[in-house]
């Protein structure tokens, strides 16, 4: 069954808050994961792959770079779940 | 004349305490850390054994979630055990380029490389974590704990078995003594009782199988030990010049007044049944510290309960330390913690500084009836005040692969 955005919102809240300890109520779509989140190349990439499972969608490698805010990475797990 | 090394600092997670308190209380009132596993894979796997030394904290009630999710294990215990060393020691100002961390492992991240093979196995490479290898590297809890302190003079990791935080202790006393540094983190850590290791061990016959004895498994030199019982943990202590130290005013718990190092070139596993590398390794810490084998009151053994182990150790430190060997307590502390392997060594020079410190000598539990032929003082059941003035205490740790380290601490 399809996560909303609503739900995969609060997935990658979740999975950053693990992952970085960030608060989950700080991560929102307009944010972006380097200048906001101060998240580095390394921690996005255990984010991903951690997004992958959560959701069972495949984010290429060469996608992630596009990734620049929350909102971006919900539209594109959304998206790969349709799809 | 040589630049004297001083202690300043301890720290430690062990599976008598989350600390150095209640480990060393611990260890006084002889109790043993020594549970029944309550692991799944026990029954699944049919372990032979089915306990060990866990630690009495578990690492993630102190540290935060995301440093546990980015330390393999070896590496928590260690930052918890760094993170006292240091806050003990004052957290003392120094420039970082005159800071170094010697952190051992014997084993290494085991749970995150085998953890990380299974992934790839059951779901493909796609789900490995990217900090797998940065995880599982055996530097990596001396990594962590130099990027803690902002350590620059340089982070190191010895390797060599159960003797590899008493190697670290050395290591860091070189450091001092070559004008390196000026403070030196050091320690050892492990996090091994994982299927696999456990079941090299027993395969080997080097395990205690007693699973219905855990806490009386662990027997030191006594006639009917039948192996080690594995234990985890971490054992950091903070050393420093004796200039360094007296400048800003530390507190100084003892001296590591001697080092000795020497292989024994002889087999994989078991010692040199002669004692021979055990015995030079002892002679040359005696040396290097400038005591006789007179002056030395007390050794911390590294006494596994293993039944080829212990008679080879009896026997060397019976030569090493000559006719005086009559007079000097021996503990085996292992008896109460287990088997730290990359964590005994340091964790055992904790113990031989607060010996010393505090004048009384650790018991050494589970020992009814020595070996015939192991000719040694052992404190047995409760502890042995030690005598005043001036003392010396030797601390021994050896390893798979013929590498033994000996440690002479001295009271201050």
């Amino acid at each position: 069954m399809a996560h909303s955005e609503q739900d995969i919102l609060a997935g990658l809240a979740e999975i950053v808050n693990e992952e970085t300890g960030l608060p989950t109520d700080s991560v929102l779509p307009e944010k972006s994961f380097t200048d906001d989140l101060d998240i580095d190349s390394l921690s996005m990439m255990t984010i991903v792959t951690l997004a992958e499972e959560k959701f069972d969608v495949r984010i290429p490698d060469e996608e992630v770079a596009n990734l620049a805010t929350v909102g971006d990475a919900v539209t594109f797990i959304t998206n790969a779940q349709e799809s | 004349m040589a630049t004297t090394v001083v202690v300043t600092g301890l720290g430690t997670t062990s599976p008598l305490g989350g600390d150095v308190a209640s480990t060393w209380e611990g260890a006084l009132a002889g109790r043993s850390g020594v549970r029944p596993l309550e692991n799944d894979w026990v029954e699944r796997y049919e372990l032979p054994v089915s306990f060990a030394g866990q630690l009495a904290v578990p690492a993630a009630e102190v540290l935060t979630r995301p440093e546990t999710r980015r330390m393999d294990p070896s590496a928590q215990y260690a930052m918890v055990a760094a993170r006292e060393a240091w806050a003990d020691a004052g957290s003392p100002e120094v420039d970082g380029e005159r800071l170094g961390v010697v952190v051992a492992s014997g084993i290494g991240g085991v749970w995150t490389m085998l953890d990380a093979w299974d992934t790839i196995q059951a779901k493909g490479a796609r789900r490995v974590m990217p900090l797998t290898v940065p995880m599982l590297m055996p530097n990596s809890p001396a990594a962590y704990v130099s990027l803690e302190v902002g350590a620059r003079a340089g982070v190191h990791t010895p390797v060599s078995a159960c003797a590899s935080g008493a190697e670290a202790v050395a290591y860091g006393v070189e450091m001092i003594r070559s004008g390196r540094a000026d403070i030196v983190v050091v320690g050892g850590t492990e996090a091994a009782i994982h299927p696999m290791p456990l079941a090299s061990f027993a395969k080997m016959r080097a395990l205690s199988t007693r699973n219905d004895d855990p806490a009386g498994a662990s027997r030191p030199y006594d006639v009917t030990r039948d192996g080690f019982v594995m234990g985890e943990g971490s054992g950091v202590l903070v050393l420093e010049s004796a200039e360094h130290a007296a400048a800003r005013g530390a507190r100084v718990y003892a001296e590591i007044a001697g080092v000795g190092l020497s292989s024994d070139a002889y087999d994989i596993a078991p010692p040199d049944p002669s004692g021979r590398g055990q015995e030079l390794a002892m002679r040359a810490a005696l040396r290097d510290a400038d005591v006789s084998d007179r002056d030395v009151v007390h050794v911390n053994a590294h006494a596994t309960s293993t039944p080829a182990g212990d008679g080879v150790e009896a026997a060397a430190m019976r030569r090493g330390l000559g006719g005086e060997a009559d007079h000097v307590a021996v503990s085996a502390t292992k008896s109460m913690t287990g088997h730290l392997l990359g964590g005994a060594g340091a964790l055992e020079t904790i113990f031989t500084v607060l010996a010393v410190r505090d004048r009384v000598a650790p018991p050494t539990i589970n020992v009814t009836e020595l070996e015939p032929g192991i000719d040694i003082d052992l404190v047995r059941g409760t502890p042995r005040p030690l005598p005043g003035g001036q003392i010396a205490a030797l601390n021994n740790a050896f390893g798979f692969g013929g590498h033994n380290v000996a440690l002479v601490v001295r009271s201050v």
